[in-house]
């Protein structure tokens, strides 16, 4: 199996957005957590320490009446692979105990939770607060353990987590193709929670290396740009709007200067 | 009742008020002791830490100690390797600083940690790119070393020094003593230096990135230099506090003025390093990351450009110039004014390269966070003080730590 998986060709797994689609309704989140038993607090009005793997933020263009816009933007972790594709994303190089690594073939940077002791490096690194530490243990309504997913792994308090692009999900596409003896996958075969539950489609996954997969065109559009580029983080996650106020916020610029 | 095991020649208090003394900051040491159990039993949400604090309060204190415990690498290097012989009569106190500061620092880690059970994890599962594997290694190396240059301290403890194998061991210990400090004076400068790449390799925190030289940012060397220089005015420090309270001369005036004036030179070289790497982090390295200076100091109710001027020049420029010239140093009110702007430097400088890291937003659309500690981190911080101040008053009575002692103080 081993000889077969390095036949393969590397994958850059990565999401397109599309932030004129997207309403804000929320489905992406709540699929998101409750494919990834994400768990909650009983009182989830503090948001400082509540977990969310995919966080969507409000935008606005501080404009007044009418001219006012607004934008919802839908925040997964960017799966950044770092300055010169080496894996050296912002969290990765600096946990000490390697509970986070880069995957060369997937471009999917993973979260071993029995393997992080909690230093918290990796969320002082993170500039997209995308990683979230569990600061108690998770506590499941009655009843509410028999509707967890056996394919993720629950996470105890005092660890760190994040999204992690459903990697469940993958591996049980890759298992299907194995058994029925295909070394590849289709894109339809490996989609993340937030991208199905999305109603307006704002949300596109795949390999961006693959011609085949919308995502690989979707990136190159005009529109398209990534939060913070400047640091050179690399991120995975594209995201597209036709509002140049909307691009704009994606990064930060001196004052006065041209894009 | 505890005459026996002081040293000769030397007066202590009596027992009952020492045990007065060790009581009070023993019941503060136990309210500190009662809110690490609480951390460890019910976890970090008895922090006010979150998910934009994930470095806060127990941070910014174990990289403070850290600078502070630099006196007793940099003294024993001074006093070892550059062969200045006039400090043999504080080294003692500066290891035992030393000692304090690292095994704080050790804790408030052990406490840190969201998993303290798999805090070895960093040594087994260890990843050379991270900046805190160095830290663990260095630190661990360094507290053995630490503990080396303490024992044969304790060894010469009256009653001990009475046993042939022990007084031997610590006059063996002592002869070997400037391998030690050798050892200690590389360990350190790796390990200071790693935690100022601590927030130096950020990359993705433009307030605490900086650019270097292959894989060292220039907060490494900026951290292994301020510790070198404000290391040896805590050693002062805690001297002058230690003579306030037993009022007694513990070390001559020579031996502190040599001190204080290596770590004027010190303070003034790292202080202009200091400024060219500000000014170049300013002008070129966050205006790439699309940052203007003002945008790191604005828009917040706390962190304002005073906090830069409190760094560098009130607590930089200035002790560096008192502590440079010799009228400064004779003066004990100028000098001591120097020496606790110097330590003020350290702390300042670690509290911004840890918390306002953390208090920047990055993303145009998020918003500074601001954080305030909760008593348990306040208790948790507070510990160590409460046992260094035990571990130094029982070292004092019991231990010859100042060896000028009995002839500064004849009438004993």
């Amino acid at each position: 199996m081993k000889e077969e998986q390095s036949k393969e060709k590397v994958k850059k797994f990565g999401m397109v957005i599309d932030l004129d689609k997207c309403t804000g309704c929320g489905a992406c989140m709540v699929a998101c957590m409750a494919e990834n038993n994400v768990p909650f607090k009983e009182d989830e009005s503090k948001k400082l320490d509540s977990i969310t793997w995919l966080r969507i933020y409000k935008l606005t263009n501080g404009k007044p009446f009418p001219d006012a816009d607004i934008c919802y933007l839908p925040r997964p972790c960017q799966h950044c692979g770092g300055k010169g594709e080496h894996g050296h994303s912002p969290c990765v190089s600096v946990c000490p105990a390697t509970a986070t690594d880069y995957s060369k073939e997937t471009g999917i940077v993973s979260q071993i939770y029995t393997r992080c002791f909690g230093c918290r490096y990796c969320m002082a690194a993170c500039p997209y607060h995308a990683r979230y530490f569990n600061w108690w243990d998770p506590v499941w309504p009655d009843g509410m353990e028999k509707y967890l997913s056996p394919n993720v792994s629950v996470r105890m308090r005092g660890i760190v987590e994040k999204c992690s692009f459903c990697f469940h999900r993958y591996q049980l596409a890759k298992d299907k193709a194995y058994f029925e003896g295909r070394r590849e996958i289709e894109e339809n075969e490996y989609q993340t929670a937030c991208t199905q539950a999305c109603p307006a489609g704002a949300i596109a996954f795949g390999d961006l290396n693959n011609p085949k997969h919308a995502v690989y065109e979707l990136k190159k559009s005009s529109n398209a740009f990534r939060l913070l580029e400047r640091l050179q983080t690399n991120p995975k996650v594209y995201y597209i709007s036709g509002r140049e106020w909307v691009r704009r916020a994606g990064d930060n610029y001196l004052k006065d200067e041209k894009k | 009742m505890d005459s026996a095991l002081i040293p000769r020649g030397v007066k202590r208090c009596p027992t009952w008020q020492f045990a007065l003394w060790i009581g009070a900051a023993g019941a503060v040491l136990l309210w500190g002791v009662f809110a690490m159990l609480l951390c460890w039993f019910k976890g970090l949400n008895q922090t006010n830490m979150n998910d934009a604090y994930g470095f806060a309060l127990w941070i910014w204190a174990d990289l403070a100690v850290i600078a502070l415990g630099g006196g007793a690498f940099f003294t024993g290097f001074l006093r070892y390797i550059v062969g200045k012989d006039e400090l043999k009569n504080i080294i003692n106190y500066a290891v035992l600083i030393g000692f304090i500061c690292y095994s704080s620092a050790l804790l408030i880690l052990a406490i840190d940690i969201g998993q303290p059970l798999r805090g070895w994890f960093i040594f087994w599962h260890a990843n050379v790119h991270s900046m805190l594997t160095e830290v663990a290694f260095c630190l661990t190396c360094y507290f053995g070393v630490l503990t080396i240059e303490y024992v044969p301290l304790i060894l010469e403890n009256r009653q001990i020094d009475k046993i042939p194998f022990f007084h031997r061991l610590g006059h063996n210990m002592h002869e070997i003593m400037a391998v030690f400090a050798a050892t200690g004076a590389f360990l350190s400068f790796f390990h200071q230096g790693s935690l100022g790449g601590v927030s130096g390799v950020l990359f993705g925190r433009p307030f605490g990135y900086r650019e270097g030289i292959f894989i060292w940012p220039w907060t490494f060397f900026l951290y292994t230099w301020s510790a070198a220089a404000c290391g040896p005015c805590f050693t002062i420090l805690i001297t002058k506090i230690t003579e306030k309270i037993t009022g007694k001369k513990l070390v001559k005036q020579n031996v502190i003025e040599l001190l204080a004036k290596i770590s004027g030179w010190m303070i003034g070289t790292y202080i202009i390093a200091k400024i060219i790497d500000t000014w170049y982090w300013a002008k070129v390295t966050a205006p790439a990351a699309g940052f203007n200076l003002m945008d790191f100091y604005s828009n917040n109710p706390f962190y304002g450009i005073w906090i830069l001027v409190l760094e560098i020049v009130i607590c930089g420029v200035v002790p560096a110039m008192i502590l440079i010239s010799e009228k400064g140093r004779k003066n004990p009110a100028a000098l001591m004014t120097a020496i606790i702007l110097a330590v003020l430097g350290a702390c300042v400088n670690r509290w911004v390269m840890v918390l306002q890291v953390m208090a920047v937003p990055v993303l145009t659309f998020e918003n500074w966070v601001m954080y305030y500690p909760s008593w348990q981190e306040v208790a948790t911080t507070i510990l160590p003080v409460a046992y260094g101040v035990i571990l130094i008053s029982l070292s004092y009575r019991y231990l010859p730590i100042f060896p000028q002692e009995q002839e500064l103080n004849p009438e004993a």
